[in-house]
């Protein structure tokens, strides 16, 4: 399962919906936001999403995860909006019966959300600047 | 001609001061519907840092467009 959350994650309540007692294994990954990138001092940033595209690309993922690894749930959440140093971005949770199972099974969902999700990070940084990151360097070459 | 709609997000959705519009036009493929925003809005994404989605699937730069289809330009992701 794959969400998008306009609203703070709650890691808690995510955790323990993949509790199940023939797993001997939870792994999750949460994403947090931090206060620099690439030499520059953020303060906030926002996350958009094309939803649509966002959430049939999320569920072809997850099946990819289930049928490489031997997992029984997953559960990743993505948010949106604007969010402060500290919160979660993204949180991806993983059962299994076998602890090497989750662990890879979540390394695959993060790296896969991150390069095939259609969302997007604006940052805004202590001098005032602000920028989509990844995307300020793709001008056309005149 | 075509009646299609385009929906812009992030840089791009900056760049042309909104997030959806509809056009008619004579684009034979996805790659020329591109082409046509880029020069009318004077864009500064080069096509080919982009990818394209085509009614909410991503598609080719040279698939050919119906009439009634959606359109996303998609800049570099940075998700997570």
């Amino acid at each position: 399962m794959f969400y998008f959350s306009y609203e703070k994650i709650n890691p808690i309540e995510l955790r323990n919906k993949l509790i199940n007692k023939s797993a001997g294994a939870f792994v999750c990954f949460e994403g947090w936001v931090r206060d620099n990138n690439e030499g520059k001092e953020v303060i906030a940033l926002d996350y958009e999403a094309y939803e649509e595209l966002a959430l049939n690309e999320a569920k072809k993922i997850i099946n990819e995860a289930k049928e490489r690894f031997k997992v029984f749930d997953i559960i990743s959440v993505h948010r949106i909006g604007s969010l402060k140093l500290e919160d979660i971005a993204v949180w991806v949770g993983v059962n299994s019966r076998h602890r090497k199972d989750s662990f890879l099974a979540c390394e695959y969902i993060i790296n896969q959300i991150k390069v095939r999700l259609p969302i997007w990070k604006k940052e805004y940084y202590i001098n005032g600047d602000s920028g989509w990151v990844n995307c300020e360097n793709c001008h056309k070459i005149h | 001609m075509k009646k299609i709609t385009l929906k812009y997000f992030a840089k791009l959705k900056d760049d042309i001061g909104k997030s959806s519009e509809t056009l008619e036009i004579e684009a034979k493929t996805l790659s020329d519907v591109y082409d046509f925003i880029s020069n009318k809005y004077s864009l500064s994404l080069s096509k080919e840092f982009l990818k394209v989605a085509l009614n909410d699937e991503f598609s080719d730069w040279d698939t050919e467009i119906e009439d009634s289809d959606t359109i996303v330009f998609i800049p570099p992701v940075a998700g997570g």
